[in-house]
């Protein structure tokens, strides 16, 4: 039995907890206000208050953008896992992962739509839909997907409707690896590019998609976890630490392919160049951010967990969502940066950028916008995982 | 009885002259807008053919023309839009230099329409590669499909804008062939301006077109043809 004591500070610490909460809310709506400053200035001053410009086409919104629509998809691996594999433990964060998909493609559909040129006509792509756009596809994926994801959440959270999990969840399981492949499309489809125009983009953002989208899982049930004072089983933490550790190095070796592919091709042997050597900040984000930072730590954190097992695995994860930003940044705007081969075998030159390296530094209202995206996804699961029970719930653990 | 005849006839009278009064002006403007009844054709294709061996390196006239008759600024910035740029080659094996104008390539095949989630983008019947501002939501997704880095996204708010050539603030636009100057039966700006007559412009499809016969006489090559795009822009003497 509690004594009176131990009952008042468990009474001090919950209402702690509870002011934390509003909080924490106050800051991630703050932030959403100062994206929303940002965009109303991109609005009355245009796009040139970005960094953005005609070489540098997509800028840091999209790294925003991109990684959280990404990684929406890839932390529905946990519970593809559960439910389409049926494994319990997985099963038992199934909730959990769909929840944190919906706020995180909310979050960079958010900042997608509020860079572009016109975000007043965002509606128009539904109403002119052009068949042949894989933006256009885009879109009836992003929609298909909330669509089924919350329906996947109902079939799971209502007792009554637990008989579709798996059907739907079956339909989840398939649905994203489309929609990831459509994301890797909208640069596979780019024909003219060097850094893009590849059939190895799609799977690539599939296995990339499964590293972020886990290691954004384990961070936010670890942060859950804290929060309700419960320790997670060593045994379960091992288990998806391992899995972590295997998407890692799945993730790492699909973007060798793609790179030893383009150094293959004599043509793309610049591009190559200028990405992993002399291309100034690419290289050292592409080494030090996510080679480094994003693959060797994360690795050495999970199979060598000098700090404790459980410090490891939040930390492994925090050291790939960043990697995964250093790796878009990388992919997107360095990319771009490097001039389009309008005549190759030529040195060429002209006003508007021709054979020059294409310089970009973000602006702050793109960078606000994008921890905008952020924060909506940050707002979406706080109160969510206060309002509903998405604590995943183990039974006692024993391997399956 | 009558009374109310002439009432009517009265009425109708004036009902005419208001009428004609209120549609006259509208008509006229019609008229002054040089709007073309007829749709275009695709028995026409438009393109050129530029003869790079006349261009003359330095020389923008090209460029200026552009920039007067579509009304953009002329401002070489990032961030400034440029239909029709200079592109100074170089063969650095052979040693030889030459330049030539880029602009929209107006692709049989564009790889802007094929992207552009609405349908902003799209060609026209007689081979025209156009963006309709009031479709273009500013993804930008075209300027990245685009191989000739053809096209420009519009930074800032425009003044003073030619009632012709209307832009807007947050969307794509690029070389329109001068639209509104080949539908009013005349050359685009840059093929007039050129002092060396460098810019052939004609109707491709037409086998006695001057464009067309020069094409079968004279050695020409159309800018990364290895992407299959057919493009209208022709160049001889690379």
């Amino acid at each position: 039995m509690s004594t009176p004591s131990s009952l008042d500070s468990k009474y001090v610490s919950l209402q702690f907890k509870n002011r934390l909460f509003y909080m924490l809310l106050a800051a991630g709506g703050l932030v959403v206000l100062a994206a929303l400053y940002a965009v109303h200035m991109m609005e009355s001053h245009g796009h040139i208050i970005t960094g953005m410009n005609n070489q540098i086409v997509w800028g840091m919104p999209h790294v925003f953008a991109i990684f959280l629509i990404v990684a929406a998809s890839g932390v529905l691996n946990v519970a593809s896992i559960g439910s389409v594999f049926g494994k319990a433990i997985y099963k038992a964060r199934a909730p959990l992962a769909s929840l944190l998909s919906i706020a995180m493609l909310s979050g960079g559909l958010a900042v997608l739509m509020l860079d572009l040129g016109r975000p007043d006509r965002f509606m128009l792509p539904a109403i002119d839909f052009n068949p042949t756009s894989v933006f256009a596809w885009n879109v009836v994926l992003y929609s298909g997907m909330f669509g089924l994801v919350i329906a996947y959440l109902w079939t799971m959270m209502e007792k009554r409707m637990n008989v579709f999990t798996k059907t739907v969840g079956i339909a989840v399981f398939a649905w994203r690896f489309v929609l990831t492949t459509g994301t890797g499309l909208i640069f596979a489809f780019l024909t003219a590019r060097q850094a893009y125009g590849s059939a190895i983009l799609p799977p690539m953002f599939i296995v990339l998609s499964f590293a972020w989208g886990m290691a954004v899982f384990h961070m936010v049930q670890t942060v859950m976890y804290a929060w309700n004072n419960t320790e997670l089983d060593p045994a379960i933490l091992d288990r998806k630490k391992h899995l972590l550790g295997i998407f890692v190095m799945a993730s790492l070796y699909m973007v060798v392919v793609y790179h030893m592919t383009n150094l293959y091709f004599a043509h793309r042997m610049g591009f190559e160049r200028f990405i992993l050597l002399d291309g100034g900040i690419y290289p050292a984000l592409f080494w030090w951010g996510y080679v480094v930072l994003g693959n060797i730590v994360p690795l050495a954190l999970i199979y060598m967990p000098a700090l404790g097992r459980k410090k490891c695995a939040v930390a492994a994860s925090l050291a790939i969502v960043l990697g995964g930003f250093a790796f878009l940044y990388v992919f997107i705007i360095g990319g771009q940066a490097y001039p389009l081969d309008i005549f190759p075998g030529y040195q060429v030159s002209s006003t508007f950028g021709d054979g020059q390296i294409a310089s970009y530094t973000p602006s702050i209202y793109e960078i606000l916008l994008g921890f905008g995206g952020l924060a909506i996804a940050f707002i979406i699961t706080t109160v969510s995982v206060r309002v509903l029970n998405f604590m995943p719930h183990d039974k006692p653990y024993i391997a399956d | 009885m009558n009374d109310i005849q002439d009432q009517r006839r009265n009425f109708l009278k004036t009902s005419v002259g208001v009428a004609a009064v209120a549609v006259a002006p509208g008509m006229l403007l019609f008229n002054v807008a040089h709007s073309k009844s007829e749709a275009v054709s695709s028995d026409v294709r438009w393109g050129m053919l530029i003869d790079t061996a006349n261009c003359a390196e330095g020389c923008k006239d090209c460029v200026t023309a552009c920039n007067k008759e579509n009304g953009l600024s002329g401002g070489l910035a990032p961030t400034d839009s440029q239909w029709i740029r200079k592109i100074e080659i170089k063969d650095v094996s052979a040693g030889r230099s030459f330049a030539l104008p880029m602009m929209c390539q107006h692709c049989e095949e564009p790889p802007c329409v094929d992207v552009c989630p609405t349908g902003a983008s799209f060609k026209r019947a007689d081979g025209i590669v156009l963006v309709d501002k009031h479709r273009c939501i500013g993804c930008r997704y075209c300027m990245m499909a685009c191989p000739y880095k053809a096209r420009s996204f519009v930074h800032e708010p425009l003044h003073n804008q030619n009632p012709d050539v209307p832009r807007g603030k947050g969307t794509v636009e690029s070389c329109t062939m001068c639209v509104h100057r080949i539908d009013a039966g005349k050359q685009p700006a840059c093929a007039e301006a050129c002092p060396n007559k460098s810019i052939l412009f004609g109707n491709l499809n037409d086998p006695a077109s001057e464009i067309a016969k020069k094409l079968r006489t004279v050695a020409s090559v159309q800018v990364r043809s290895d992407l299959g795009l057919n493009p209208g822009i022709h160049y001889q003497g690379m």
